[in-house]
């Protein structure tokens, strides 16, 4: 019964990745966005364990697109 | 890849890259690339088109030609689940109370060969001491009840008499004592008799028929089907949770149809993938055909918060920034009065509060400024 499940590895989960500081910046400049207006993320998004995350992080979301094959989402980490 | 394919690795989604590959003689991959890449531009959605307003209408209509309350029988058995139009409502409201929960249950490899595969859906079921009780005998001399058990239903799920008094201690301890007696049966007494009558004891016997024993909580009907060549098993009530938990369960590909539950256990994105999914399946169901786009867009906006926002005044709506935008949707008075209580500045920045004051609104031809820069 006790066993740990790995949420990340679900079907309906796409991969998450955190975006280094540097890497942000290129996101935001070529989005043309402060980085506010991003989509949030709460912090305790359960898809997010495995990351150490803090508020105002950006997550890139690779997700499996049925028109587009892979399309990549931006997310920011907000704690409520 | 193809080299001349990788050059537009960034512009082209991948899906178009891999058909150009897929269908194109190499010789000619230059060309068909360069070709298409003009066509996908023509293709795109032009900045400040209203995309919004053509997934409204695009949705709208097909929902108006929808059957109005479908229930179908996912299988053989008699179970029942909300489709179309109320199933659309439910989710796109966002409601955290679905009429119907249900989960898609697939097993690791050696259970979901069909053996079997009764029992272990049995395990799976919530069972309640009720299920395993022939007859209750009611002892009016001395306060107490007699249960006789359904011994082949215990074996079956591999229940034994020590778990059903543990279960009642649990729940009814305070109230009652439980002991087993010589012909395998259960017997119940009244804690502290003295003071209780008969009517207590009745109380009891009703008491002790819902008393949780075993299975996951929550799962109130199961239904083990073939789909192609594997065994799943579909059930009625969910717990997303506790399912995944159990160590014969593939937690890659189960899911439940509880948009909320998929957001606490999965995370945001996969509730955003089963808005999509969920809401396609109803119009697959149909037979009315509506671009998945357009679907996407609806669950892009519900997520983006963080959370799930339905369609609705306590939703996407209550987000806007513009006083008259809410109040132009629901309960236009209550925004309106809240509004001025606080002092609100409407900064007239969307399309709907310039609609209503009859200004140019922001989409389309209307969005760009003038560009040019007054020299002082």
């Amino acid at each position: 019964m006790a066993k740990k499940i790995d949420i990340t590895k679900h079907l309906l989960v796409p991969k998450h990745v955190l975006v280094s500081d540097s890497e942000k910046k290129k996101v935001t400049d070529t989005l043309k966005l402060s980085g506010k207006e991003l989509p949030r993320m709460l912090k305790t998004d359960p898809s997010l364990a495995d990351l150490k995350v803090k508020d105002g992080d950006v997550i890139k979301i690779i997700r499996d697109s049925k028109t587009a094959g892979k399309t990549v989402f931006y997310r920011r980490i907000i704690s409520s | 890849m193809h080299e001349e394919l990788k050059k537009y690795a960034d512009t082209l989604p991948e899906s178009i890259l891999n058909e150009i590959e897929e269908k194109c003689p190499a010789s000619k991959i230059k060309k068909v690339a360069a070709r298409v890449y003009k066509e996908y531009c023509d293709a795109k959605i032009d900045a400040g088109e209203a995309v919004g307003l053509v997934s409204a209408e695009s949705i709208g209509e097909p929902g108006t030609q929808m059957t109005l309350n479908t229930f179908h029988f996912a299988g053989v058995a008699e179970m029942n689940v909300t489709m179309g139009l109320p199933r659309i409502i439910e989710i796109l409201d966002g409601r955290k109370n679905i009429a119907t929960p249900m989960m898609e249950i697939f097993l690791k490899s050696p259970f979901n060969k069909g053996k079997d595969i009764h029992n272990i859906a049995m395990r799976i079921k919530e069972s309640v001491l009720g299920e395993f009780i022939k007859e209750y005998v009611i002892n009016i001399v001395d306060l107490k009840i007699e249960l006789k058990l359904n011994l082949e239903k215990m074996a079956v799920i591999g229940v034994k008499p020590a778990l059903l008094i543990k279960a009642i201690d649990k729940a009814l301890g305070k109230e009652v004592s439980s002991k087993e007696n010589e012909e395998g049966g259960l017997v119940v007494k009244l804690r502290g008799r003295d003071e209780k009558g008969l009517n207590d004891l009745y109380k009891a016997k009703e008491k002790l028929r819902s008393v949780y024993v075993c299975g996951i909580k929550g799962v109130s009907q199961i239904l083990p089907v073939k789909r192609r060549d594997e065994f799943i098993i579909i059930t009625a009530g969910s717990n997303l949770k506790k399912i995944l938990d159990l160590d014969f369960v593939d937690e890659t590909r189960t899911t439940c149809n509880d948009i909320y539950e998929i957001q606490k256990v999965l995370g945001i994105e996969a509730a955003r993938q089963a808005i999509i999914d969920e809401v396609f399946k109803v119009i697959e169901a149909q037979a009315l055909n509506v671009d998945i786009r357009h679907i996407m867009l609806v669950a892009d906006t519900m997520c983006s918060s963080g959370e799930i926002k339905g369609i609705t005044r306590y939703g996407v709506v209550s987000e806007k920034s513009s006083v008259l935008a809410r109040a132009s949707f629901e309960t236009p008075i209550k925004h309106i009065i809240n509004a001025s209580l606080v002092g609100e500045i409407d900064f007239l920045n969307s399309v709907v509060e310039n609609v209503m004051l009859n200004q140019p609104v922001p989409v389309g031809t209307g969005l760009p400024g003038l560009l040019t820069k007054v020299i002082k």
